[in-house]
């Protein structure tokens, strides 16, 4: 008996706390309770799954004793868990953000409450999708976490959210048309949908047929991971969301399009038949997206923006296809996943303290709310690529893999990387120097309580004087710690806190990455283990 | 594996349909489009099962050739309850809108058209610096500026 062997657990016991969640939907408390104990469960199994697979073995776990490839088979291999772990460890922070602020806001007074439940499924639909063994499989997880993000995405449905959702909608609809189109054709030419045996039987198809799978395969996750050009509906419909709504949804839902590509490009179709594309479309991606978050004057938009353009260095790695690439390529999933989520978590703070997230209103936070300054400060260099945190080392690992490989398309797509890094930099410091830095009386539009509450800081500091430097910055944590709720700073921290320990530990966890990376490219043991369901 | 042409035919000309519907900017008329492409896609997906067979029901003694392939029935089963679920989202959701602005097309991104309105003028970076930046001033109170006495 192996962990692993209860891995569908950690698609069974979310769907099952989205049931016991909705039955109790009168009580806010027992709601809560429930979600964050399922959630803690499902992380333990996830943890025990990643250190069962952390040495390079892999797992088959048929359901219903089906062999493959008829049957339904979950995989579990490093890939697999690793994902799962890294997701969940953000849902669980985003859980407990959201109850927080639930908590804050006196919302056990509020209306019937289809959040927990719904963000259950979504975890449920994540989970499907990280362990499916067959493309069907696969589609189902994708359509199960898309339904669960259609109801995140529209709560409440005011007029904004509904204009965003109806977007989102018909885009994510129209690429699981585009997906299922795919699988029939997959059966049709080679007469099953599990990946193993795919594995086995697409390179004996004709290369006419195997490019038309293959590019009607990537477009459909291209559509899910967002990559340029089919990437301008995010910036469109994320920002609208709640703030732990757009935080999850950064977090989680591209980076399933990701994993897709990834499998698809290392197990399905290896031999990169389209790297020369997908290098282009990489390059693409980083720019167009950073040049749209340059001209964003709210901070979710340009999140959004920053968010498509650096799904380019992923699909860069991808593209460059070595060992080395894929190996940097999933070390920097695990630091996107973990930065994006904790940024927009922040833009959520920010909106709570400043009452808007639009840099023309705003300044002087840094005065008026150290905490927050810290909370920003971090992960908005970690994603602008500053030596030594895990955004300069996933980057250094892409670069370093595609200037291995060389070759003039390369060493063009390392320049748009460099630029991009650069930009986003800029944006960055952009934000900082209005939000935090500049005086709120200095603002395009100023905001009143912002220019009072500095104003009130800056005279107490006076007061104080030499003997008593502090008085001015106490106040400031007095009044920040009854703006935002502990529970809220505390959860972002946590998820600062993981992004640093990735930069900490990154010596075993890109080690860790090799060896994932070194399976992908063999494709072995995956394909010999799910056939022979061992 | 012989193939249905009168199928693929309907295929191909529910998906054009439900693609020029999709692009409409009335709602009722993407949800129309979008039920005619999840129709599009199950036709298609049964036609890659093959020609007709018999019921797939185990007979023992009956060649496998002979029956029909039940997978993509199953995936099928699956697509239309999927389909059906996004359906009436959409139906609930094209409601909420109609109460909301009486209208029944895809609106605009207000942000976004600010943004793409906005010049490239940037006050914060672009502004002209004041004269006197310097914190120096001379006895009288007037700034002291380099070269200057």
């Amino acid at each position: 008996m192996n962990v692993a062997q209860l891995a569908p657990l950690a698609v069974v016991l979310p769907i099952f706390g989205a049931g016991a969640a909705f039955l109790v939907r009168r009580k806010i408390r027992q709601q809560r309770a429930i979600t964050i104990g399922i959630l803690a469960v499902t992380m333990l199994l996830e943890a025990g799954m990643l250190a069962a697979t952390w040495n390079g073995e892999t797992y088959a776990v048929h359901i219903g004793g089906w062999d493959a490839p008829f049957g339904i088979a979950l995989m579990v291999d490093g890939f697999s868990s690793f994902m799962l772990l890294v997701s969940t460890l953000v849902s669980m922070a985003v859980l407990l953000y959201a109850t927080s602020q639930g908590i804050a806001d006196g919302d056990e007074q509020g209306p019937v409450s289809i959040f927990h439940p719904t963000y259950l499924i979504l975890l449920a639909g994540v989970s499907n999708a990280f362990m499916a063994g067959d493309l069907f499989n696969l589609y189902v997880g994708f359509e199960i976490l898309l339904t669960a993000s259609y109801v995140l995405l529209t709560l409440g449905g005011t007029a904004e959210r509904i204009r965003a959702g109806v977007t989102y909608v018909v885009v994510s609809v129209v690429s699981s048309v585009l997906f299922l189109t795919a699988i029939a054709m997959v059966y049709a030419a080679t007469g099953t949908v599990n990946l193993a045996d795919l594995a086995v039987k697409l390179p004996e198809l004709d290369e006419g047929p195997r490019l038309i799978l293959h590019s009607l395969l990537l477009i459909a996750f291209g559509i899910k991971a967002a990559v340029f050009p089919l990437s301008l509906w995010l910036p469109d419909s994320y920002p609208t969301a709640p703030a732990p709504v757009t935080a999850v949804f950064a977090g989680l839902l591209t980076k399933v399009g990701v994993y897709a590509i990834v499998r698809c490009e290392t197990l399905l179709f290896p031999g990169g038949a389209l790297n020369q594309a997908l290098l282009v479309v990489a390059a693409l991606t980083m720019v167009v997206g950073i040049l749209g978050a340059l001209a964003q004057t709210d901070f979710k938009r340009m999140l959004s923006f920053t968010l498509t353009s650096h799904i380019g260095y992923l699909i860069f790695g991808v593209a460059v296809g070595t060992e080395l690439a894929v190996a940097a390529t999933i070390y920097y999933v695990g630091h996107h996943i973990i930065v994006q989520t904790s940024l927009f978590m922040v833009a959520g703070l920010i909106e709570r303290r400043a009452g808007s997230a639009n840099v023309r209103k705003l300044g002087s936070l840094a005065k008026i709310s150290p905490a927050l300054t810290v909370l920003f400060f971090i992960p908005a260099i970690n994603l602008g690529g500053i030596p030594p945190l895990s955004g300069f080392l996933g980057k250094l690992g892409l670069m370093h893999a595609a200037v291995d490989t060389g070759g003039v398309l390369n060493w063009l797509v390392i320049a748009a990387g460099l630029l991009t890094s650069l930009l986003t930099l800029l944006a960055i410091i952009r934000v900082w120097a209005r939000v935090f830095w500049r005086r709120a009386a200095d603002a395009e539009e100023p905001t009143e309580s912002l220019v009072a509450e500095a104003k009130e800081v800056s005279d107490l500091t006076f007061q104080g004087g030499a003997e008593r430097p502090q008085l001015g910055s106490t106040k400031a944590r007095e009044v920040e710690a009854i703006a935002l709720p502990w529970g809220m700073r505390w959860a972002t921290a946590s998820l600062v806190v993981a992004g640093l320990a990735l930069t900490v530990f990154a010596s075993q966890v890109f080690a860790f990455c090799q060896r994932i990376a070194a399976e992908l490219v063999a494709r072995e043991p995956y394909i010999t283990s799910i056939l022979t369901g061992q | 594996m012989s193939v249905n042409i009168t199928f693929l035919a309907i295929t191909g000309v529910l998906l054009a349909a439900g693609f020029y519907l999709v692009l409409e900017r009335t709602l009722t008329r993407v949800l129309l489009g979008i039920m005619l492409l999840g129709n599009g896609v199950n036709l298609l997906i049964l036609t890659t099962a093959g020609r007709l067979g018999k019921a797939p029901l185990f007979e023992s003694g009956l060649d496998p050739n002979v029956y029909a392939d039940p997978l993509p029935q199953a995936l099928i089963l699956t697509a239309i309850v999927i389909t059906f679920a996004v359906t009436a989202f959409l139906l609930a959701m094209i409601y909420r809108s109609w109460m909301l602005n009486q209208a029944d097309v895809v609106a605009d991104d207000t942000e976004d058209i600010k943004v793409s309105l906005s010049s490239a003028y940037d006050e914060e970076e672009d502004a002209p610096l004041a004269a006197d930046t310097t914190e120096f001033v001379d006895e009288e109170g007037r700034p002291v500026r380099e070269g200057e006495e």
